[in-house]
């Protein structure tokens, strides 16, 4: 009896352990503070159905949502950095990719590839803020130019989707000077005329708007995404005040004219597809 | 001390020459020229036209103020968007009536500000990454202090980029960087180190052409020194680059920093 009633005692868990455990099943909304089954989160596209929040999601789901079924055809998945400063913190830089790969499957911080969406084909890249912030180093850098590259010899639209906190400390210059190089790529697809849309999601930050990100020929936000320049904390230690609500979000940045549109995730595809026929439709 | 970090504080040394000390001593008859034409002019960027020990030449730099009055003025060197736009301006003006522009890097960074969030800052300075790359005339950049990353780069996409020897060019500052890692700006030392931004090692990575060297103990105890060497680099970089047309001159540019980068395949 006595050993039968302490198996049935419950084992105390770990407060991190219980944390993951609920967020399994349960994720708390952002935006209205509402709890939400996560199987009925995707099935809104990862949206809040109550106040219209946009959760974070991660690159190939992006991917799955933007591309039609089975067109998708990834490039330069095995390019890896090979960490060009030797770059030592609280641990080697070698050994956090290391970590970063096995927990995100990805050898770094974005997806590319081709594929169509709504019959008409596109290059597509689409940044995983998880790997890193969804930093720019070296592979980011080298693996949007391919892509742009791709879409100047074969003729193909340009979508990038930016999820990323800017250039990557970890690769030093070396990351700073991608900004110049796909800077300078995107300069030869608009003396191409060839259409460049551009996505900025939650968030988009640092190097990356200050480069690629602010270039499309259309620039669309999410409702609701952070996008800047400098990040909020940055800016709140320069000018020592509270910054007001809604600073640098989707809204604000339309208001201001940096975007095109704020476009709600549920109509990013067809609207992206209607842009492109608009530009290059007969 | 360690070098990096004894070359960060060269770099930001308050007797350093700065853009328009540069300015004053090698561009005979500068004339300055102001505002973006959209919304103010921002006295962290200069940009104006003069000669270059006889050459026609557009010149922008970053600036920074030396006294507390010309700091304030100045921003202490961080550029709004609307500097960024002055600088294309004159960079179009230049293109348009082929003359080759010579920039001065010498930027903490660009401002982090309400203001320039508000007006733009990230597609300012991307815009400006684009059009340089499409200029069709000789550019030429050169780290007089400190390359505070984006906010410098603004400034920077050349077909020849030098370092002076007691500058830095860096994605982060060994501050923001130190922040971040080790929860503690005060370990800036040792970010500075990991950052790999002296010149030697920009030169390594192969992200610059060259290391322009200072005089004795650095510019700021002989900046007509400096100056000198300054120009010598510069005009021998004109000289060389004035061989080329336009579209040759655009499509090294390209080259140039389309092969920066380091990374492998399995
Ligand atoms: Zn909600």
């Amino acid at each position: 009896m006595s050993w039968f009633s302490k198996k049935q005692s419950p084992v105390p868990m770990p407060d991190s352990e219980r944390t993951v455990k609920t967020e399994g099943l349960w994720q708390k909304c952002d935006g209205c503070g509402q709890i939400i089954w996560r199987k009925s989160l995707e099935d809104s596209l990862h949206v809040c159905d109550k106040c219209g929040h946009h959760f974070r999601i991660d690159a190939r789901e992006r991917i799955r949502l933007l591309i039609d079924e089975g067109t998708f055809e990834e490039k330069d998945a095995a390019m890896a950095t090979s960490d060009p400063l030797s770059f030592v913190d609280s641990r080697p830089y070698r050994d956090r990719l290391k970590s970063m790969r096995k927990a995100t499957g990805m050898q770094d911080a974005i997806v590319c590839g081709h594929g169509q969406m709504q019959g008409r084909p596109v290059e597509i890249c689409s940044m995983e803020l998880k790997f890193i912030g969804g930093s720019m180093g070296t592979v980011v850098g080298e693996k949007i130019t391919r892509s742009i590259e791709r879409c100047i010899a074969g003729r193909v639209p340009l979508v990038i989707i930016s999820a990323s906190g800017g250039a990557r400390m970890q690769e030093g210059a070396v990351s700073l000077m991608q900004l110049a190089k796909i800077s300078a790529a995107l300069m030869r697809l608009d003396e191409e005329r060839i259409p460049f849309i551009s996505v900025l999601t939650d968030p988009t930050t640092g190097g990356v708007t200050a480069s690629f990100a602010m270039l499309g020929d259309l620039n669309i936000g999410e409702p609701g995404a952070l996008i800047g320049f400098a990040g909020p904390r940055v800016i709140e230690q320069t000018i020592r005040q509270k910054l007001p609500d809604g600073f640098q979000r989707s809204e604000f940045l339309l208001k201001h004219g940096f975007l095109d549109a704020v476009v709600p995730r549920s109509e990013l595809k067809s609207y992206i597809a209607g842009a492109l026929g608009f530009f290059v439709g007969n | 001390m360690n070098p990096s970090w004894a070359r960060v504080q060269l770099a930001r040394h308050p007797k350093r020459p700065h853009s328009l000390d540069y300015i004053n001593k090698i561009v005979e008859g500068f004339q300055e020229l102001h505002g973006d034409r959209h919304y103010a002019d921002d006295a962290a960027i200069v940009g104006g036209f003069g000669f270059l020990a006889g050459r026609p030449v557009m010149v922008i730099g970053q600036q920074k103020g030396r006294d507390t009055k010309q700091k304030l003025i100045r921003n202490f060197g961080m550029p709004k968007p609307e500097g960024y736009r002055k600088a294309l301006r004159l960079m179009r003006l230049a293109d348009k009536f082929r003359r080759p522009i010579l920039t001065l890097l010498d930027t903490p960074g660009a401002y982090p500000g309400i203001d320039a969030e508000e007006r733009g800052q990230a597609e300012a300075i991307a815009l400006n990454l684009r059009e340089m790359a499409r200029l069709q005339v000789p550019v030429i950049a050169i780290v007089i202090g400190e390359g505070g990353s984006g906010g410098a780069l603004g400034l920077g996409v050349a077909n020849r980029v030098y370092m002076m020897e007691n500058s830095v060019y860096s994605v982060i500052s060994p501050e923001s960087c130190a922040a971040i890692i080790y929860r503690d700006a005060s370990h800036a030392a040792k970010a500075a180190e990991a950052l790999r931004l002296t010149p030697d090692d920009l030169l390594k990575l192969g992200l610059v052409d060259g290391i322009i060297p200072e005089p004795g103990g650095g510019a700021h105890e002989d900046p007509d020194g400096a100056s000198v060497a300054l120009a010598a680099a510069a005009t021998h970089a004109l000289d060389e680059l004035s061989q080329m047309d336009g579209p040759s001159l655009a499509a090294h540019r390209y080259d140039k920093f389309r092969q920066m980068g380091s990374f492998f395949s399995e």
